[in-house]
This record gives structure tokens, C-alpha cells and sequence, in this order.
């Protein structure tokens, strides 16, 4: 439903709790995809335990979150992956997880084809091996493959299929199309964001700007496809895309990391947003008390972009793309329709980037096994 | 997905919030989510939430806005409850 101007400044003052509430469950995987949000691989000794886990879920129950999203790391990983998503649907909090799929033998998924309130995305970022395993590394498109013919087998109904839009994957929008018809599943595309490993590999595989008006285009004709409001920087190319259009940072989305850490959002895994710990008095007391929160759900201003006449629609773009890419916030997002986040980068060409403040990424490159 | 009543509002029959909706009160009135579809709906006014968490203690959605709602603005209300029944955020009460 898209939020009409006054809706929108209400969102943009913030909630009474997060619409939109990712939970790193683990900063371990088993793969190394270069683009990774939070730079994971190894499991940080101090991740929250079972105990604890179970005790923030049942405040997120009390604090009507209707659903969370839970990522990592690869969330299948940890040991008690079912007790928690079992335990968060039990106090009717919906569970949407995101996977690499590798662990979605023929067993899990008929489990998890027993769990109301559940959706799962499997991640891809290609339509192909080759490309997506560019990426995912080695063995990991087929992994996600049978991860979906496990699914289906299991009836667990529609499921997502997840893709980062990098200048490979953009090239094959109607072969994802009908991947996802083939399987009965949605399809979700998320942008690729300069965040945690997806720093270093950002300038060379984010779309063009040609790309990107493209995927505008496709986009406003397929309203069903998923995007969690991902591509709001493109509103400015005319009619708005399906969402919110606004960036949600504190005011209607944030993350909660595998130690408890919570961040503004999901693309900004960085001290500079950092807003508390649930083990401190708990996760609403941050998202009520936060500076960091508060700051962000106060009028901001348009900087660089007050003179443009599509600040509206765009609202200068991605915090996270622009902080990233060492650009001010009151900068134009980097890729901005108008190729003025591009003209204010070379202008920034010495300036020091941010890297991502925890990083759990393995020592040793890894591939899987295709069994 | 369910499409029962989704086409047709009867002011005049009894109604209540969907079992399957839960309900979050916000500033700007509250946020409604259907656990089945998946779908989040904004309620915009604090008036109408009340009268949504009213509907099912009266014998119709016509009495509940009659005791509820000014004269003036039955007819806005009508139109908003119509909005909530086509995304099944409100069901029929047998």
C-alpha cells in the first residue's frame, strides 16, 4: 500500500516498535559470498544463547512486532534454529528467514512445511552457476536449487527466491521471472549495498545507471514482485515504487545482531549506528531511548539535494549506500538517477572509507561440497 | 487466499476484527497485520480503531457506527470499514 505524504512523516518520526525487525541469528556460514552485509563466517563466542534468544522473542511478542526477519550468518547453522523459529511462532510472531539453502535437506524442509506464520527466502544472485556461484562460491547455486526442490516436494507452498541486483544479475530479470514461476515461489530484489565485504566488490558490480532505469521500468510493471522497498532511490525516475518509500533506519526498521548489538538497519552493521544491546534492559528500551534512534526520527534535511526537484520522491536515498561509499549523509545517494551521487564521489575520491566495525569473514576461502 | 466477502460491505450485518489480524496501536491510529496474507494495513485515525475493536460487542457494523461515530461522518466510516473488510482485516461474525 503506498503511504500517503502524511503517513510517511509519521513513519519517518518513528513507531511505537519496529515494522521491520531483522535478527542476525549468527555471524557463522558456510559460505563467503563476497557481497556479504555483515562481512560473516566465523560464530562470535559471545552470540546470544538459547535462553536469551528465547527471552527476546517473547518481548518482541510483547511488543506486537507481528513478524521478524531473521538472517545471519546462515541462520540454519545454529543448533537450535527450530526450537527458536518453533518458539517465536508459538507467541504468534511471524518468521521470515533468509537462507543459502544449504541446509534444506529433504528432512528440514518437510519440518519446516509443519510451521504456520513461516516464510523462507533462498538466496541466488544468478540464474546460472556461473554467475551466481561468482558470488556464493562454488557448488552454492546448486545447493539453493535443491534447497527449492526439497520445498516443493515438501509442499511447503510459495516461497521467495532472493536476489542481490549486481550488474550481472540485473542482465537476467525475465529468466529469474520464470525460475520463480517454475517453482510456484515470488521473487524478491534487494539492491547490493556497499555494506560489510559488499565494500569492496560495490563499484564494480553495482547496476549502471542504464541498469538501473531499466529495473525501474521492470519493476513499475510488476508490482507482485518483492523489492522491501530496497529500490526507493528510483522513485525519483517518476511514479513511486511499491512501498514506503523512505529510508525506515530507526524509525520503522533496525537490526539486531547475532551478539545483541542493535543497529539502525541491516546495511549499516557499523559503531557509527550502533544504538545499544538487548542485554543492557532489554530490546524496547533501545528502540524507545536510543540517541542514535532519536536523532534519526528527526526532521532531516535535504542537503545536496534540497535544490532537486525529485527530493520528494527519494528522499536523497540510502544512508547506508552513501555512509559506505564515504559520502556525507546530506549527499546524494551514490546512485542517484540524476548521476549526481557519482559527481559527488569523484569529488571525494581521497576520502577514507568506512569499513564494516565487526567483521567475522574466515581467513581461508571455503567451497561446498556438491554432494 | 481466502476471498469470502471481499466484494460486499453489509453495514447490516454483525462483523468483528479477523481472528487472524493483530492489531498495534500507533501514534497516528494503529498498524494492522494479517498473519495469513501477510499483509500490513494502516489505520489512520484513532476513531476508527475504536470503533474496529468495538465491532464485534454490537449486533451490526450500522449499530456500532450509530452509537460510535458522529451523524455527519457515517458514511466516511462506512467507506473506511468496507476498505478493512476487502483485506480481510475484518470478518463476518456468524
Amino acid at each position: 500500500m503506498p503511504a500517503n505524504s502524511s503517513l510517511r512523516d509519521r513513519f519517518e518520526r518513528g513507531l511505537a516498535a519496529p515494522i521491520c525487525l531483522t535478527w542476525e541469528l549468527t555471524y557463522a556460514c558456510n559460505l563467503a559470498c563476497t557481497h556479504c552485509l555483515s562481512s560473516s563466517g566465523r560464530r562470535d563466542p559471545m552470540e546470544l544463547t538459547t535462553d536469551e534468544a528465547k527471552a527476546l522473542i517473547d518481548e518482541i511478542a510483547s511488543m506486537q512486532i507481528f513478524y521478524i526477519n531473521i538472517g545471519g550468518g546462515e541462520p540454519m547453522i545454529r543448533r537450535d534454529f527450530f526450537e527458536l523459529i518453533e518458539h517465536a511462532v508459538s507467541r504468534k510472531v511471524g518468521v521470515k528467514f533468509s537462507t543459502n539453502g544449504t541446509r534444506i535437506d529433504e528432512e528440514a524442509a518437510k519440518r519446516l512445511a509443519t510451521i504456520d506464520y513461516l516464510d523462507i527466502q533462498i538466496s541466488i544472485d544468478g540464474v546460472d552457476a556461473e554467475t551466481s556461484d561468482r558470488i556464493r562460491g562454488a557448488g552454492s547455486y546448486d545447493a539453493a536449487r535443491r534447497a527449492m526442490d526439497n520445498l516443493r516436494a515438501a509442499n511447503f507452498g510459495q516461497f521467495k527466491i532472493s536476489v542481490v541486483m549486481t550488474r550481472e544479475s540485473v542482465e537476467q530479470l525475465d529468466e529469474f521471472e520464470a525460475l520463480a514461476r517454475h517453482y510456484g515461489a515470488e521473487l524478491r530484489l534487494t539492491r547490493l549495498r556497499p555494506s560489510g565485504r559488499g565494500v569492496d566488490v560495490w563499484e564494480d558490480l553495482h547496476p549502471t545507471l542504464e541498469q538501473n532505469r531499466r529495473l525501474y521500468r521492470w519493476l513499475l510493471d510488476r508490482p507482485n514482485v518483492l523489492t522491501g522497498d530496497s529500490f526507493f532511490h528510483l522513485s525519483a525516475l517518476g511514479q513511486s515504487l511499491e512501498g514506503l518509500n523512505l529510508c525506515g533506519a530507526g524509525r520503522v526498521v533496525c537490526l539486531i545482531d547475532p551478539v545483541g548489538e542493535v543497529y539502525a538497519c541491516p546495511f549499516v552493521i557499523h559503531d557509527e549506528f550502533k544504538a545499544g544491546n538487548v542485554r543492557e534492559g532489554g530490546f524496547g528500551s533501545v528502540w524507545t531511548n536510543s540517541e542514535l534512534f532519536r536523532s534519526l526520527r528527526e526532521p532531516g534535511s535535504a542537503g545536496a539535494c534540497s535544490s532537486c526537484g525529485s527530493y520528494d520522491a527519494c528522499r536523497g536515498g540510502c544512508m547506508a549506500a552513501k555512509f559506505f561509499t564515504g559520502l556525507e549523509l546530506t549527499d546524494p545517494d551514490p546512485e542517484c538517477v540524476f548521476g549526481h551521487g557519482e559527481t559527488a564521489l569523484k569529488a571525494k575520491r581521497l576520502t577514507l572509507r568506512p569499513s564494516s566495525s565487526p567483521d567475522h569473514s574466515r581467513r581461508i576461502p571455503v567451497s561446498i561440497s556438491s554432494r | 487466499m481466502s476471498v469470502t466477502n471481499n466484494d460486499t460491505f453489509d453495514v447490516l450485518a454483525p462483523w468483528q476484527l479477523s481472528t487472524h489480524v493483530s492489531l498495534r496501536d500507533e501514534a497516528f491510529g494503529a498498524l494492522a497485520y494479517h498473519h495469513d496474507t501477510r499483509r500490513l494495513v494502516f489505520l489512520k485515525s484513532r476513531e476508527l480503531v475504536a470503533l474496529v475493536r468495538e465491532l464485534s460487542a454490537f449486533e451490526s457494523a450500522h449499530v456500532a457506527l450509530q452509537s460510535l461515530v458522529p451523524v455527519d461522518q457515517y458514511d466516511r466510516y462506512v467507506a473506511a470499514l468496507k476498505t478493512l473488510s476487502s483485506s480481510e482485516i475484518l470478518s463476518a461474525r456468524e
